[in-house]
């Protein structure tokens, strides 16, 4: 193993940021190979600046590189110009911390967050010098493996991605880690290592899954070899006091997304909204307890120096301790004041004066508010329960504490949606810039509109995704609207971007000949709208024989085999279809973290709870009732006749 | 009080930004809990002021920044506290306390010495290289500014010039490159020179006043501005 750090580094002055590429971060390890250690490269198939903050990669690191039988090094995607310069010197994908050859490792380990990096996926493992397909693999070569929360349809990268692990990593990389050392250390072929990974819960080998289609659709994915489960079921760990990773969050030398403190203070959601696949597949609720986050947070600031903390999560504001971490660490004499708190995904059902009264102590970071839907009605469909009240509510504490721009997430193209509901995102966002000029002359409302992409493991993952015409008449709704409205601004994403995510996130098997293609024909980067290229995956889907509309704009069957079948988030399907069919009447349904269960299927089949500090919805606010659950939390809602919440038929407890 | 550090910006670390280095000043204050005055309103911000950029891919033995503190500290202590907190290849040499007035390294620095390795030439060739330089009335070089070509002519900037051996694989020049009107890089000396640009480090930077030369940590010779020298 020899460092290429010489042949890398005259590179370097031919490149834009060159820092990308040389690693140092405050926190990364630096690691001993051992022949005794199974080594593993974490790959984040997308930029430095994108792929560092990864928090589940970054956990993965440490609990690597805590194992007396393991070693990880980290790498990330090239840009275009080193790529070039890599090809042309012939210097292989290599680790930032040795800068060993990517092809020296015994594990190529992609986190999969987002679809559009799929073709950068293969590249990496081009780069690595290592065959793209794993058919063409051998026991010379690296095991491919995947996690991340793509990974629950893992039939698009089958073709090229040895194992998948579905779920939370940090058991499962340890299990990964000791069969991969057995295997090695006997000997076997790489189609033993293969087979000894498919009994490994949570692992998911495409390779001993065989895919039958009829009629130019899928009938099934079933077990090729026997003694592997016919489907696989995610990891989950139960209590995430067990886990206080990152430690040693990695501070990098250069400027990245997300730059900061991050601590995450709990995993999963129960707020079920219906678009959300990282709410559906990270079920059931497992909050951190609230002294180990203030000791995270702590010890992170002390650490890095960093003075911004985000407590993570998909929804912050519900956490129990959420008020007491905030003013801790605001008022905290050590923080002396410069130390800012920023809360992610805040509903605005929980965010009151009193916790924006605190965040803006410091300094004011933006605020981003996601009602998701322009109207009461679609926000039903979509079950997000927010009303308009609370939404006024929230966006008039924000102006009275001082801030002056306020953005807001909305999605268009939801099922059911009608052109009044588009519509609603300009009235609500012009509405929320008046609340704002009763307070500050200049205001900013940004809304922020993408186009909804139905995600596996979902209740909409039967739903068609609306056409990028249709999509791109939306928009031009939106902003004919917009135009006569002061102090509305409005962004939207490229419906074409959302077109091919919706193919990639919902394909089968045979989309990886597509994505081959693409990436054959050059196409990196594709969620970088300077390198997204329509026309390569159109011309991609005809070489493989499948329809664009086919794909992406049809509604499924009932009964249908959907390609991620065999692969469970412990969601019992009838609950997501009758989910789906709750949505289409535009029926609410509450969050089952403070009332009844509705046997999604994710804590029972698992095997483990909600573990949840806090009885009532902490942050106080309507939570979706139209009452107030801080004080009156104890009242079941669907007896809340007068609430104007409409609450589904599976909102009967289930004992 | 302000104090002002002399450090350096060597190996892997000198592909990092000015901006970067910037923020790890930031970060490596704040973890060594150095008590480093903010700005007021809404947006505080540390007051410290770093001297010339230099650019992406140089070193440099000669980097310096003031700092404002809220309380008394020695620069001694100061370099104690944040030394440690700095990445590798960032080191604080020197430190002393500046007198109330003195001027920024911005408005002061009038020129800075460089040690450019250039490779793939022989001796003779750079000295006749240099020559060329030293006897030419200008030495234009076109860039890109604002999406414009834009001719500069460096040779007012161009204070001395000379060379210092030869390696294996080229050879060592010297050039003292003024600051005003712009600093001049080093790349576009070597562009201006038609030689290729190797490892480039900064070596010295100086201040022009009444006819004699200070580095920026000697500003006051009575001595208030007191140099700490790093033990190891």
């Amino acid at each position: 193993m020899t460092s290429l750090w010489p042949r890398i580094e005259p590179l370097l002055a031919q490149v834009t940021k060159p820092a990308r590429y040389i690693g140092g971060e405050l926190g990364a390890s630096q690691p001993v190979h051992a022949p005794g250690r199974v080594a593993w490269l974490l790959l984040y198939p997308d930029t430095y600046e994108i792929g560092l903050p990864n928090q589940g990669l970054q956990i993965l690191y440490e609990i690597l590189n805590e194992r007396p039988d393991a070693v990880a090094e980290r790498a990330y995607a090239p840009w275009t110009d080193m790529e070039a310069a890599m090809r042309s010197a012939s210097v292989p994908l290599f680790s930032l911390e040795s800068s060993l050859s990517a092809g020296e490792f015994d594990v190529l380990a992609f986190n999969l967050s987002a679809e559009l990096t799929y073709t950068n996926v293969l590249n990496m493992v081009d780069l690595a010098g290592v065959p793209v397909r794993g058919a063409d693999r051998d026991a010379s070569h690296p095991l491919v493996v995947a996690g991340g929360h793509c990974a629950f349809n893992p039939e698009p990268l089958a073709d090229f991605v040895d194992a998948f692990v579905l779920g939370d990593g940090e058991e499962a990389v340890g299990d990964l880690t000791e069969v991969i050392g057995s295997w090695r250390a006997t000997g076997g072929e790489r189609h033993d290592l293969l087979r000894a990974l498919a009994s490994v819960p949570g692992c998911y080998v495409p390779s001993c899954y065989e895919p039958t289609y009829a009629h130019g659709r899928l009938t099934g994915v079933t077990p090729r070899v026997s003694g592997v489960p016919e489907r696989v079921e995610k990891r989950t760990i139960a209590d995430l006091g067990e886990w206080p990773y990152p430690k040693q969050q990695l501070v990098p030398l250069i400027e990245v997304v997300h730059d900061r403190l991050n601590v995450e203070v709990f995993r999963g959601c129960t707020r079920g909204c219906r678009f959300c696949q990282a709410g559906m597949i990270t079920r059931p609720v497992r909050e951190r307890p609230a002294a180990q986050v203030d000791q995270m947070v702590r010890d992170g600031l002390d650490r890095t120096g960093y003075d911004e903390v985000t407590l993570t999560s998909l929804s912050s504001a519900d956490f129990s301790g959420i008020g007491d971490v905030v003013s801790s660490v605001i008022n905290d004499p050590e923080c002396s004041g410069q130390v800012s708190v920023s809360l992610p995904s805040l509903r605005v059902d929980a965010f009151t004066v009193g916790l924006a009264a605190e965040i803006q102590k410091v300094r004011r970071t933006g605020l981003t508010f996601a009602p998701e839907g322009g109207t009461w009605r679609m926000r039903q469909v979509i079950n997000k329960l927010i009303s308009e009240e609370d939404l006024y509510a929230a966006v008039d504490a924000a102006f009275s504490q001082g801030w002056r721009r306020v953005k807001l997430y909305f999605l268009i193209g939801l099922p059911t949606e009608t052109d009044d509901d588009v519509l609603g995102i300009t009235r609500l966002a012009g509405a929320c810039a008046e609340i704002g000029r009763r307070y500050h002359h200049n205001v900013t409302v940004t809304a922020s509109v993408g186009g909804f992409v139905p995600k596996a493991h979902t209740p909409f993952q039967w739903f068609g995704q609306n056409t990028m015409e249709e999509l791109r008449r939306k928009v031009g709704l939106l902003k004919e609207a917009a135009r006569g409205t002061r102090g509305l601004t409005l962004r939207w994403h490229d419906p074409e971007a959302t077109a091919v995510e919706g193919l990639v996130s919902r394909g089968d098997r045979r989309m990886g000949a597509v994505i081959e293609h693409v990436w054959r024909q050059g196409g990196t980067f594709q969620e970088w709208s300077e390198h997204f290229d329509l026309a390569l995956w159109r011309s991609g889907l005809e070489a493989a024989g499948l329809d664009f509309a086919d794909g992406v704009y049809r509604h499924r069957d009932q009964h249908e085999v959907l390609a991620w079948d065999h692969v469970s988030a412990g969601l019992h399907r009838d609950f997501l279809w009758q989910d789906f069919q709750e949505a289409l009447a535009e029926h609410g349904l509450e969050d089952c973290r403070w009332t009844p269960c509705y046997d999604c299927g994710a804590c029972t089949g698992l095997g483990v709870e909600h573990m949840v500090a806090s009885a009532v919805p902490p942050a106080g606010g309507s939570q979706g009732t139209g009452q107030d659950l801080a004080t009156g939390g104890a009242v079941p809602v669907r007896f809340l006749e007068t609430a104007g919440v409409k609450t589904g038929s599976s909102g009967t407890r289930v004992s | 009080m302000r104090i002002r550090a002399r450090y350096t910006k060597v190996g892997r670390v000198r592909w990092t930004s000015h901006r970067d280095v910037a923020r790890m000043w930031e970060r490596g204050l704040r973890r060594g809990r150095v008590p480093v005055s903010y700005t007021a309103g809404f947006t505080p911000r540390p007051q410290l002021s770093f001297g010339l950029a230099l650019p992406t891919g140089c070193e440099s033995i000669a980097e310096y920044l003031d700092i404002a503190l809220d309380e008394p500290l020695s620069p001694a202590d100061l370099a104690r506290e944040v030394g440690p907190m700095l990445p590798g290849g960032v080191d604080v040499v020197a430190a002393g306390v500046l007198e109330l007035g003195t001027n920024s390294l911005q408005e002061d620095v009038s020129s800075c010495l460089w040690e450019i390795h250039v490779p793939g030439v022989d001796l003779e060739d750079l000295d006749a290289a240099i020559e060329r330089v030293l006897v030419a009335d200008s030495l234009p070089i076109t860039r890109e500014r604002k999406g414009r070509d834009v001719v500069d002519d460096l040779r007012p900037s161009v204070l001395a010039l000379s060379s210092a051996g030869s390696d294996v694989d080229g050879a060592l020049l010297l050039a003292e490159l003024g600051t005003r009107p712009r600093g001049v890089r080093p790349s576009e000396l070597a562009q201006a020179m038609g030689v290729e640009l190797g490892l480039a480090r900064r070596t010295c930077q100086w201040i022009e006043r009444d006819g004699s030369r200070w580095e920026p940590l000697m500003v006051d010779p009575a001595g208030t501005a007191v140099m700490w020298e790093r033990a190891s």
